[in-house]
């Protein structure tokens, strides 16, 4: 679906943040990107999503997504205070030009896919960290895109919420068939999550190691705390300690 | 709480009154010098007709000069938001005509506007007086917009209309109403010292009657003429603060109360 070849990206003081970044993204698979904070994981995912451009390198998509093709969840909810929750999903489709009904009428059905339906009318600021990640989720679902980038969204969360998200957020996944590009730094929520863990190191940034998460894409009851899912945080948290050392 | 807040005042200015009169009472103050309140009410009752028309002459040029001043603020700072090139050319002449003295340029602008109108020349002093502000807040709002939901907008391929109607303008919103709140104060008191720099026969505002009833001893009248004065102030400002509490209780941070 997405293949990046030898990409780079220099800012204007001169230092690389990335550096040789090579990728390539399934269709329909869960991706996650670890590494430890400052190695170019979000610069990378804002490459990815067309918001800054890459200094060398190809970056190559089957088929390039159309406007609101690529959903994107930033680390912060970045709700727009002014607006209710409802018309803060809607965001979207406004911007694209959608009628009243049909834009609302999408973002109630996303709302009810994130369990938000009762808030619909409710301000951002009235909202708890986790509730305004899932309005974030139903905005960044509204236009239906084939591709879902993720950077640290459950980062600020407790352990709790983080968990639910993380449900929620697979559920919502596998039945989608989405293709989603994970920002981690938590080895734990990487291979809860994905299919494939990429790990990253900084100065200058770029991939370092591979590791396949062999689980069903709907993860069983017990995985959390299985002995295979220890086994492979485990496997990744050792290499990421190499990473940062 | 809340019959606290509007009865201590109104307690502590009814107190300082009472004192104020039987001060001049006492001592027989002449009233030339410190008029008592009685008699500063009496002066109001008596010449009510003329301080009214006064008033209201002060009010309307204030009034016009600040919505003109928020009308030119926000325009010029949404052409700054558009292009940083006009920015760098236009901002620092806004700042010269800001730091610059009214008082010090009032002789020049009732030459060029005020010699047939002199209505016109009042109007342009409040409003250099009052334009700044809200320049230089509303400036400062378009450029506060959240990066995030900037980048959102970006992602999505919206125009810069898009963008500045749906981003930039809401978020300036709270920066704006601020800067205004100042600005309104500031257009009144440009009124008054363009009526004070425009001289006698110029205009028929209140800072014409301070200094008629100055000229004439009138200390009285004075007081009550200033008396009207604070209170178009206080109700300026009282308006704006309504204004800006109905635009943004429901989201802003400023606005919502915290339960200790």
């Amino acid at each position: 679906m997405l293949t990046l070849t030898q990409i780079g990206k220099q800012f204007s003081g001169g230092l690389a943040t990335l550096e040789n970044v090579n990728l390539h993204v399934a269709r329909g698979e869960f991706v996650a990107l670890l590494g430890p904070s400052g190695c170019g994981k979000s610069t990378l995912l804002r490459i990815i999503a067309g918001l800054i451009a890459p200094s060398s390198g190809q970056m190559h998509w089957e088929s390039p997504p159309a406007r609101g093709g690529i959903g994107v969840v930033f680390q912060e909810p970045t709700l727009m205070p002014w607006a209710n929750v409802c018309k803060n999903v809607e965001t979207p489709l406004r911007i694209a030009g959608a009628g009243a009904r049909e834009r609302r009428a999408r973002a109630m059905e996303m709302l009810a896919l994130v369990g938000l339906e009762n808030f619909a009318h409710a301000w951002p600021r009235t909202l708890s960290g986790g509730m305004k990640m899932r309005v974030a989720i139903a905005r960044a679902l509204v236009t239906q895109p084939p591709v879902l980038l993720l950077d640290e969204p459950f980062a600020a969360l407790d352990e709790i919420t983080r968990q639910q998200l993380n449900d929620d957020l697979l559920a919502i996944c596998s039945a989608s068939k989405l293709t989603v590009l994970f920002v981690t730094h938590s080895a734990a929520e990487a291979v809860y999550l994905s299919n494939r863990v990429l790990m990253m190191r900084a100065r200058p940034g770029t991939i370092i190691h591979e590791t396949r998460i062999d689980a069903p894409q709907r993860r069983a009851e017990g995985f959390r705390h299985s002995a295979q899912f220890a086994a492979m945080c485990g496997e990744i948290s050792a290499a990421l300690r190499e990473a940062i050392a | 709480m809340k019959a606290a807040r509007f009865f201590s005042p109104l307690l502590v200015i009814a107190l300082m009154l009472s004192l104020w009169e039987a001060w001049v009472q006492y001592w027989q103050v002449p009233a030339f010098i410190l008029p008592a309140p009685s008699a500063i009410g009496h002066a109001l009752y008596d010449d009510f007709a003329s301080l009214m028309f006064s008033a209201w002459m002060t009010l309307r040029i204030s009034l016009t000069a600040f919505a003109l001043a928020v009308a030119g603020g926000v325009a010029l700072a949404v052409l700054f938001s558009q292009s940083r090139w006009v920015e760098m050319a236009l901002f620092p002449l806004a700042v010269i005509l800001q730091v610059t003295p009214i008082v010090a340029i009032a002789p020049l602008i009732v030459i060029w506007v005020g010699i047939d109108n002199p209505n016109r020349a009042l109007l342009l002093m409040a409003w250099i007086a009052a334009f700044f502000p809200v320049l230089s807040n509303m400036t400062l709002g378009l450029r506060a917009a959240d990066h995030g939901l900037l980048d959102l907008y970006r992602l999505y391929g919206a125009t810069r209309w898009q963008i500045l109607t749906q981003v930039r303008l809401p978020s300036a919103l709270p920066y704006l109403l601020s800067g205004m709140k100042i600005s309104g104060g500031l257009a009144l008191i440009g009124t008054v010292v363009a009526e004070f720099v425009a001289g006698s026969g110029a205009s028929m505002g209140l800072a014409w009657r301070i200094m008629e009833s100055g000229n004439r001893l009138q200390i009285a009248k004075m007081f009550a003429a200033l008396l009207l004065l604070s209170l178009l102030g206080i109700a300026i400002f009282f308006c704006l603060s309504a204004l800006e509490n109905l635009l943004l209780r429901r989201w802003h941070e400023s606005r919502i109360a915290r339960e200790v």
